[in-house]
């Protein structure tokens, strides 16, 4: 006999979303028989973007650990797949889930060390550390030190012989990766653990006073957001064909622009990232000419949807209209006799 | 003897880094705010001295009669009609919208001054130096900042504890909830505050831009600095700052003196000793 109630997750909204994303899926995997090569490299762009948004998503707007230090892990990923491409001779298609490994690994004194800062002097801190990571790199001399270095010809065919082909599968790596990442926030998110982050999100003494764990669960996300800011990175760079300590540990470029679309997407939602990249590409593609005056506006627009709508666009709508794309939120549906029987068959 | 002169240099620069740190740390301890555009703010500063000093033909330490009440306006304003709306429980909506200003103030300063790197010309005293023996000498503008940090570590330390505003700050910052009961209007202390923060970064953007050069990319790396020199020495006490930064200025002369790469990366590298050896800074505040 169970609970004379079940917990549905899907909403009509989130069921349309779903076969709508269906129908994107096959689109974007077909990609390379429709698209140009620049509108691939693009579409890859908007894909890194997608990943490295999400995963900082899961880390502030879930966890409240506000990083502005991703930067580290960016280029960590870019650094070791470099080394282990150029100096040990592997293959960059096993060196990118390598990277995500390094990244984890590091992770775990940074994040030892880092949670000893609390609110906002967390926030410095990671940038400090990103800097450290900027500065040793620059010291590596067989990776061109200050100036960086380029990946040589045979490790850039080892990926595949024909300049078409190696763009191709660079642009799948980068599909595998936005999917493979948002499933798993999803999974997270519909998990035992997804209901303790959202717990925390919502109010993190609460979340503590109802036993959940509160620090292991956030030093687990900082290791496993910093897994895939890594490989994001390792990619990103393999695509790039070139590193150097100022590209690859730029705080504009991997952790500006990610806040940026995050807050304006929407903060603390899994859709607000994929929202906020798709309004970020759109004025970037419209206005990016206009230089530092670009970035000014996209600096006056944050601070604006901060103080204004500070869920973000999708949480505004959201909140009007109850839409979700991914079916996470927790529905309590009351059940009649009927029903009950049903429920118990699935369950 | 050498090492007693880069550790002497090391010192006075710490002084500076000092003067950074000291107007994070107090709007930190008033109002748990931590500014990402500080930084930015202390290079702002340092643009006004070059437009008033280009203007007026003044030396730039005269500057200052016009940039300190200047900052002070803009801090003010800005904790009133910005920063204000963000404050509350939840950390995020100050964090990023001081970071979105950050962003701002780089990008309109690039717009207006171009990327070159400027420096203000403070004439004589640049290069004058007062000779101490054995080969030891001390430069004469690096021991006026020096004096003026302490001066104004030491005027904070008044302000703080010794004047009915200093604590208003202490009351607000303590209970702001009490704080009102009793009277006290929050945002308006709240604003003052900032107002005094950004003096502070006022007279540490004047000294910044007559030491060395600057652009408009310049801001961060002196927020890491100032945010290292504050847990450096502790949160909460003036005088730990004033040690943080020159723990920090001693460990960044001793790196360039081993490899001119090494200068900046040994600041962070004491820095995460002293968090991973004592969290709690070097000299905390004593409850």
């Amino acid at each position: 006999m169970g609970a004379p109630f079940r917990v549905e997750h899907a909403t009509w909204s989130s069921r349309i979303g779903l076969a709508l994303f269906t129908v994107l899926v096959l689109a974007l995997v077909a990609a390379p028989y429709w698209a140009d090569r620049q509108q691939l490299r693009l579409l890859a762009e908007i894909f890194s973007y997608i990943v490295l948004a999400s995963l900082w998503n899961l880390l502030a707007g879930y966890a409240g650990l506000v990083s502005v230090g991703q930067q580290a892990y960016v280029g960590l990923g870019a650094y070791v797949l470099f080394a282990l491409t150029i100096l040990a001779g592997m293959h960059p298609l096993i060196a990118i889930p390598l990277a995500g490994l390094a990244g984890a690994v590091i992770a775990v004194p940074v994040a030892l060390l880092m949670f000893r800062l609390r609110g906002h002097y967390f926030a410095i801190g990671t940038w400090v550390v990103a800097e450290v990571f900027r500065l040793l790199a620059s010291q590596i001399s067989a990776l061109g030190g200050g100036s960086g270095t380029s990946l040589p010809v045979s490790v850039v065919i080892s990926i595949a012989p024909g300049r078409q082909m190696r763009e191709f599968v660079i642009y799948w790596l980068a599909l595998t990766l936005v999917f493979a990442v948002l499933a798993l926030i999803a999974l997270l998110l519909r998990s035992r653990y997804g209901l303790a982050l959202t717990a925390i999100r919502d109010n993190e003494p609460a979340a503590r006073a109802t036993g959940i764990n509160v620090r292991r669960i956030k030093f687990a996300v900082y290791v496993v957001v910093a897994l895939g800011t890594a490989m994001v990175g390792a990619l990103i760079f393999l695509q790039k064909l070139r590193v150097s300590p100022n590209t690859a540990f730029s705080v504009n470029d991997w952790t500006a622009f990610v806040i940026f679309i995050t807050v304006i997407g929407g903060i603390g939602r899994i859709e607000g990232p994929i929202i906020g990249t798709i309004i970020f590409f759109v004025l970037r593609q419209s206005f990016a000419d206009l230089g530092s005056i670009y970035l000014l506006m996209l600096g006056a627009v944050a601070i604006a949807v901060m103080l204004i709508a500070p869920k973000g666009v999708w949480g505004f709508f959201a909140d009007r209209f109850g839409w979700q794309m991914f079916p996470l939120a927790r529905h309590v549906v009351p059940l009649g006799p009927s029903n009950m029987a049903q429920a118990e068959l699935q369950s | 003897m050498d090492w007693v002169n880069i550790i002497l240099q090391g010192v006075l620069i710490g002084g500076l880094y000092a003067m950074f740190a000291a107007g994070l740390s107090l709007i930190f301890g008033v109002m748990r705010l931590v500014n990402i555009a500080h930084g930015d703010l202390i290079v702002l500063a340092a643009y006004l001295a070059l437009v008033v000093t280009d203007a007026f033909g003044l030396n730039p330490l005269a500057s200052l009669i016009i940039v300190v009440p200047l900052m002070a306006i803009i801090g003010y304003a800005l904790q009133r009609l910005v920063l204000n709306r963000t404050l509350g429980a939840d950390l995020l909506p100050p964090l990023l919208v001081t970071f979105g200003l950050s962003i701002i103030i780089q990008n309109a300063l690039l717009e207006i001054f171009t990327a070159d790197s400027r420096k203000l010309q403070a004439g004589s005293i640049e290069i004058d130096s007062i000779q101490l023996g054995h080969g030891l000498a001390i430069g004469t503008l690096p021991l006026i900042q020096f004096i003026v940090a302490v001066a104004l570590i030491a005027g904070l330390q008044v302000l703080f504890y010794r004047t009915a505003f200093g604590r208003a700050l202490r009351a607000t910052s303590d209970d702001p909830e009490i704080a009102r009961v009793v009277g006290t209007d929050n945002r308006h202390v709240f604003a003052l505050a900032m107002a005094l923060s950004l003096a502070v970064v006022a007279i540490a953007g004047v000294f910044l831009a007559v030491r060395a050069n600057f652009d408009p990319a310049s801001g961060p790396a002196r927020l890491i600095f100032g945010f290292e020199a504050v847990i450096i020495g502790g949160l909460g006490s003036l005088w730990g700052t004033l040690a943080g930064g020159v723990i920090l200025g001693v460990a960044q002369a001793i790196g360039a003196q081993i490899n001119p790469g090494w200068q900046v990366l040994a600041g962070h590298i004491a820095f995460l000793a002293v968090l991973a050896l004592r969290p709690e800074g070097l000299f905390p505040k004593v409850q």
